[in-house]
């Protein structure tokens, strides 16, 4: 595992004349292969594989949304509250997530199962609510759907 | 739609999936490319300046002008690259989402003509990490043509993905994400032209930038510039959302009245309600009232009135929201994605949000109503990069435009609209590491 870790990080970074672009999709690689976050470990390794300290790479996870530094569930739910979706009820639908779940926004259901929280514009305005599920984009989506669509990603696992 | 309109960038792609190599060739895709590399690079700068294309990721900057300024090679040795900003993340922008999604191979024929006028053989997209979806289409796309030599040439094109901060639209800061850093702007000249990525001479342009670069090539800058209006030529694809019935993106010729954008285009206001206010150009642009809409959407008409096409997000609010509400949801987002670096807007922004939610609670007093924009004054130009001044700038503009309803949120000690307003007690990301709607926030 660590090998072909190793060896994905050093074809992505064939991609650029300075091997630290590869970075941001390194970090990425690596919080896929931790349960969606990045443990100490996780940012040794891609140091390794990158010549880059762990200091160095936690200092780029601590400043993008996508990377965590913490826990995450085994599902990610992102419910966009910028204005646009705010316009048309995006907080009732959170709540709607928040009340389904037992959880505040930003945290982690009991069971370790999902994590809901708020982010930014996801630049799917057109189609407000934007919900992302593990990163891909629900459109249009309504309080009503909330029990729904928890139901198809417990049944999907 | 019942308004014909004139469409450059999404051309062909309401009849054909246009996400097909075969499709984009069988409506002449990849033939621009054939015309420009039968051409001197410098014919292909000079017909962009004829075209007086500007570029749409907000900055408005002349395109072909901006390709000017790369040094020939031999004047410049280091390798030149193109960067494409497709890190769309402003507030109610969503065009060059669907631009990706729908029409990537006019994009990537885009990418292809600008590497060959800037003599470059390196592509970069960056695209916002968000993206998985336009991210898959580009990625197949690049896929069909990766054994066509005819197309590629010896250029190669990497798609970058970003991993979420908003900075990271304004190009040096994209330079450095790119570069493995931190997504924090740097000091500006040296520009990137001139010391872009890795030092070297890097032309940064925006998706439909891009996109529309193969049109201008096959209809000859002549004709180009002469659609839409002299300050603005050529088309958009303006993102309606909010509190419309049709919202979506539409491509428009320039200069159409923001008016008949909203009303024959966005089929007006939901529900029968009133028109209070248009964001015109994504959250970064100063707002219009009701009675400001009878302005032309394009660069010289909105710069007249005090605002900006931006991003084009235009963003519709009708007469239940709370201006102090949108106040504080602008703000929050401002405070959030600021990247730290200057300090007028990293501590800025947050004393916007804390003064414009003692306003809301009602415990505010006229002063601290200056105070908000006096705080407003102190960011506003006083930053490496634009994030804080456009912060800054639609805030205050709230205050200009609806200042009676700021000071009845004093006279009434608390909000008028309460959560009647859409915008009530929204949960923002900067905020739900801390608090939650049900919690008093402290000071």
């Amino acid at each position: 595992m660590a090998v072909d870790f190793d060896t994905e990080v050093q074809e992505l970074a064939a991609q650029y004349a300075d091997s630290r672009s590869a970075v941001l999709p390194a970090l990425r690689l690596a919080q896929e292969r931790h349960d969606g976050w990045l443990p100490p470990e996780a940012l040794e390794e891609v140091g390794r594989a990158l010549g880059l300290t762990p200091a160095y790479c936690k200092s780029i996870a601590s400043f993008y949304d996508m990377l965590h530094l913490q826990p995450v569930g085994q599902r990610m739910i992102e419910v966009c509250t910028n204005v646009s979706c705010a316009l048309v009820g995006a907080q009732q639908v959170l709540e709607a997530f928040e009340r389904e779940l037992g959880v505040r926004a930003g945290e982690t259901s009991e069971d370790g199962a999902f994590t809901v929280r708020t982010v930014e514009c996801l630049g799917g305005c057109g189609w407000a609510t934007i919900v992302a599920l593990d990163e891909r984009y629900r459109t249009r989506v309504q309080p009503a759907d909330v029990p729904g669509i928890l139901e198809e990603l417990r049944n999907a696992d | 739609m019942p308004i014909e309109a004139k469409q450059i960038v999404l051309a062909g792609a309401d009849k054909r999936d246009l996400t097909q190599l075969s499709e984009y060739e069988a409506i002449g895709g990849y033939q621009a490319l054939v015309k420009a590399r039968g051409e001197e690079p410098q014919a292909i700068v000079d017909e962009l300046k004829t075209s007086a294309l500007r570029g749409r990721g907000g900055a408005f900057f002349a395109t072909g002008q901006k390709w000017s300024f790369i040094p020939k090679p031999e004047a410049n040795p280091n390798p030149h690259y193109v960067v494409i900003n497709a890190d769309e993340s402003e507030p109610g922008s969503f065009k060059d989402n669907e631009i990706m999604a729908r029409v990537p191979h006019r994009f990537l024929e885009g990418a292809l003509i600008t590497a060959y006028a800037v003599e470059s053989r390196h592509v970069f997209v960056y695209i916002r990490g968000e993206y998985t979806g336009p991210y898959d289409v580009l990625v197949a796309a690049l896929e069909q043509i990766r054994e066509r030599s005819d197309i590629l040439g010896d250029v190669t094109i990497v798609i970058h993905r970003g991993a979420g901060a908003y900075i990271c639209g304004e190009e040096t800061a994209l330079l450095e994400s790119l570069e493995g850093k931190r997504g924090q702007p740097r000091t500006k000249p040296p520009f990137p032209a001139i010391q872009g990525l890795y030092d070297s001479p890097t032309v940064i342009n925006n998706v439909e930038t891009i996109a529309t670069v193969p049109a201008i090539l096959e209809m000859g800058g002549t004709a180009y510039a002469e659609l839409g209006v002299p300050s603005s030529a050529g088309t958009r694809l303006v993102s309606l959302s909010g509190h419309i019935v049709n919202p979506g993106n539409y491509e428009i010729e320039n200069g159409m009245s923001l008016r008949a954008i909203i009303y024959d285009l966005g089929g007006g206001i939901p529900e029968g309600r009133a028109l209070k206010a248009v964001i015109p150009g994504g959250s970064s642009t100063v707002v219009l009232s009701a009675d400001e809409i009878d302005v032309g959407y394009d660069y010289d008409s909105l710069a007249a009135v005090g605002t900006a096409m931006g991003s084009a997000g235009v963003i519709i609010l009708d007469d239940r929201c709370c201006m102090v509400q949108l106040g504080i949801r602008v703000s929050e987002f401002y405070e959030h994605e600021s990247c730290g670096k200057c300090t007028p807007c990293r501590e800025g922004t947050r004393w916007m949000t804390t003064i414009l939610r003692k306003l809301e609670a009602g415990d505010a007093s006229l002063a601290e109503l200056d105070l908000l924009i006096s705080v407003c004054d102190r960011i506003n130009g006083k930053c490496l990069c634009p994030l804080g001044d456009t912060a800054a700038q639609a805030v205050a503009s709230y205050v200009a435009k609806f200042r009676d309803e700021f000071v009845a949120h004093l006279d009434f000690r608390g909000c008028p609209f309460g959560d009647e307003s859409p915008l009530h007690n929204v949960t923002a990301p900067v905020a739900q590491h801390f608090h939650h709607p049900t919690v008093q926030v402290p000071g």
